[in-house]
């Protein structure tokens, strides 16, 4: 079968190997680009969230390459993203494009149907099940190492004395996991990848500026839905955290999952948790990158997200008793790569301003 | 004896009876906001984050209009009424979910708010559990909050009934609570429309343009999705892909796939939100549906701060005509 799936940052290398090594066809994903976006917004309602839009081009656009099938995640809800699936079949279909989306829910949910689902996709590959789980390891362990070079090149660009190195070499290194075929190859090039991150020529006199990245879902992993906004930071010289990776959740080394469970950090502003996508986490990392020093935090939300409007009413009140500055872009068809340029300069401006106000107290405070 | 204000908004429409009765049999007084004025409105924009939704910003209004009249607000935090969906997770909207932690933060000199969490897919007993704790508050004893659940219910299966009997809310409480007379039946009427979605915007005659009124005087009989027993709306989900995960959306979605299905309805209007998430799915899937369904027109109204009863008309009225000339026709 000819497979597809959404594009999300960077792991459609990873997705692109499992398609590939489990006896199907891919039609890669192309990078969401403006015409993904036209396409997305004619077709779909107006007032659909952009993830959906986005998602609802990039479908259209591997129906043209001649996808058969998308795979992709459902959701139990509350919020809309466990409904994508259906809208976005029942507009394929409207457009007579014949191609069949089959989601993933939860297995927590519904156990069996994943189960049938992931068979099918095994049986008409023609894979044996130890294959199959063979397949899915690596996949992982693709994803693993991938998050792995990305948290690392988001760690060292603000120190970087040439602009654009680190990214440049971002790139080779995912090309080098990009080519490996097993875990023994996937480890090697993780490592040689983090390795050409760590020799890009550095200053470490500086003391750059910390900002937490946190949001809804997809507009944080997809670097083109969110005009590379941990690339930009990073080139003006700011050290960035993002809430949210795919393997986020396996991980012990990661601020958002140091401190247990997120709900309960909300809790204190937040009576109800989940409310939907990521509107209760935003709350409670705002609290928890506060608590780590950060110096600020950009809030990623799709505009007209529900469960981000829900967070941005409350987080007025955690920015006074934390003290910490949140900038909240909300993301449509219209946000353009300048706008968003603008407002983060003036942001990181305030920080700094910040900054030095503090260090001055400090330094009274020494006096006295 | 306190007095509790209900925002006469969102799910105003579908509870109002239950918690009336039982605040009342409690010795508490009532007090239910106007209903929607420019005034409402405009207080509601100021107040409410400038990102959410009419319906939302309307609550903030009715909410202002209550605060300096009454000692508590009645705003429970809506997270199930029943056990539903696909993983039986069925919830609300998002909004709904968050709505107390909203108000609060959002306004200024609010008298205390009674939010307590509705979550009934939990079991058989949790509707009287909520009562409990409600009544908690008031410092009333247990003997007398079960007394007044129980009248409660009953009066709430009253008010379902005469829905049933194809009326509106508002008439059904005005004959429950104040001996309202039953309007008379159209005679003969002229058309027959199935007017769909959420209670909020359909039965608010001031946020819709008057919609109700204008198809009655334009000889059209109405149906909505609340005169509609449970069975026969979750009978529709077997014919959806997948439910929609909140109440009111799927009683929408319910509902208007129940009469598309009916042959003496001549059309579907569909009124949503301005911007509202759960209906950027709801109405373009009942565009899809209504095309499915042998062509029956179908018209869908989005109302906004903005809408005014001149601009609905002019659609109406243009839906009408067609809808006439599609039956002289054939
Ligand atoms: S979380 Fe936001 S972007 Fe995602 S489905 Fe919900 S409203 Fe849309
Ligand atoms: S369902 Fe729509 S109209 Fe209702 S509260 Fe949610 S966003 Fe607003």
């Amino acid at each position: 079968m000819k497979i597809s799936f959404p594009h999300m940052g960077y792991s459609y290398l990873a997705l692109k190997w499992l398609v590939e090594n489990t006896g199907h066809e891919c039609i890669v994903p192309p990078e969401p680009s403006s015409r993904t976006l036209d396409l997305g917004v004619r077709h779909a309602p107006e007032f659909a969230c952009i993830p959906f839009k986005i998602l609802m081009g990039t479908y259209l656009e591997v129906a043209e390459k001649g996808a058969e099938v998308i795979l992709t995640s459902g959701g139990m809800g509350p919020c809309r993203a466990g409904l994508y699936w259906v809208m976005h079949q029942y507009i394929l279909d409207e457009l007579n494009t014949g191609v069949k989306v089959v989601a993933f829910e939860p297995p927590l949910c519904d156990l069996k149907d994943f189960i049938k689902k992931l068979r099918w996709v095994r049986k008409t590959g023609g894979l044996s099940v130890k294959e199959f789980v063979q397949a899915i390891r690596i996949t992982w362990e693709k994803i693993k190492a991938i998050d792995e070079v990305e948290m690392l090149s988001h760690e060292i660009r603000p120190y970087e004395t040439n602009r654009g190195e680190t990214t440049r070499r971002l790139w080779q290194a995912l090309e080098m996991l990009d080519a490996a075929n097993n875990e023994a190859e996937i480890k090697d090039a993780m490592q040689e990848g983090l390795k050409l991150l760590q020799e890009v020529s550095q200053d470490h006199s500086r003391n750059p500026l910390k900002i937490g990245i946190i949001g809804e879902i997809y507009v944080v992993l997809e670097p083109a839905a969110n005009h590379y906004i941990q690339i930009m930071l990073g080139e003006m010289g700011v050290q960035t955290d993002r809430s949210i990776y795919l393997t986020s959740y396996t991980r012990k080394n990661t601020i958002v999952n140091l401190e247990g469970d997120i709900f309960e950090v909300a809790k204190p502003y937040l009576g109800e948790a989940p409310i939907g996508g990521h509107g209760a986490n935003s709350i409670g990392e705002t609290i928890l990158y506060a608590r780590h020093g950060f110096d600020g935090v950009v809030q990623l939300a799709p505009f007209a997200c529900i469960p981000e409007i829900v967070a941005k009413s409350i987080i007025p009140t955690v920015t006074k008793d934390y003290g910490i500055p949140v900038l909240t872009l909300f993301i449509d068809e219209q946000t353009g790569k300048a706008g968003v340029q603008t407002r983060l300069e003036a942001f990181v401006d305030l920080l700094e301003k910040r900054r030095e106000v503090k260090a001055k107290r400090g330094i009274e405070r020494l006096v006295i | 004896m306190s007095k509790i204000g209900i925002p006469r908004t969102l799910a105003y429409f579908i509870y109002f009876p239950f918690w009336k009765t039982f605040f009342e049999e409690l010795n508490q007084e009532v007090i239910v906001s106007s209903p929607t004025t420019r005034d409402i409105l405009d207080d509601g924009v100021r107040e409410a984050v400038n990102d959410a939704c009419i319906p939302i910003k309307l609550y903030h209004g009715h909410v202002a209009e209550l605060a300096s009249k009454v000692d508590y607000i009645f705003c429970p935090r809506l997270v199930s009424v029943r056990k539903h969906g696909d993983f039986g997770t069925e919830t609300f909207c998002p909004k709904f979910l968050g709505l107390p932690d909203m108000v609060r933060l959002a306004m200024d000199n609010l008298p205390e708010i009674i939010d307590v969490r509705v979550d009934l897919k939990q079991g058989k007993d949790e509707l009287l559990n909520v009562c409990y704790q409600v009544g908690d508050l008031l410092g009333k004893p247990e003997v007398e909050i079960k007394g007044a659940y129980q009248r409660a219910l009953l009066i709430q299966k009253r008010f379902k009934k005469l829905l049933s009997q194809n009326m509106m809310p508002e008439e059904a409480i005005d004959i429950l609570f104040a001996n309202g007379e039953r309007k008379s039946l159209l005679s003969r009427p002229d058309l027959q429309i199935a007017v769909i979605g959420y209670p909020y915007a359909i039965y608010d005659d001031y946020i819709n343009g008057r919609i109700l009124s204008l198809l009655e005087k334009e000889n059209v009989k109405v149906y909505t999705q609340d005169m509609l027993s449970d069975k026969m709306m979750n009978r529709q989900a077997r014919n959806l892909p997948k439910s929609m995960f909140w109440y009111f959306s799927n009683r929408a979605v319910y509902g208007a796939l129940h009469f598309m299905q009916q042959k003496n309805i001549d059309g579907i209007i569909h009124i949503t939100a301005f911007a509202c998430g759960p209906d950027s799915i709801v109405d373009r899937l009942l565009e899809i549906e209504s095309r499915r369904h042998g062509q029956i027109p179908y018209l869908s109204i989005a109302v906004d701060e903005h809408t005014g009863d001149a601009g609905v008309r002019t659609r109406v009225e243009a839906f009408l005509d067609m809808l006439r000339f599609r039956r002289d026709k054939s």
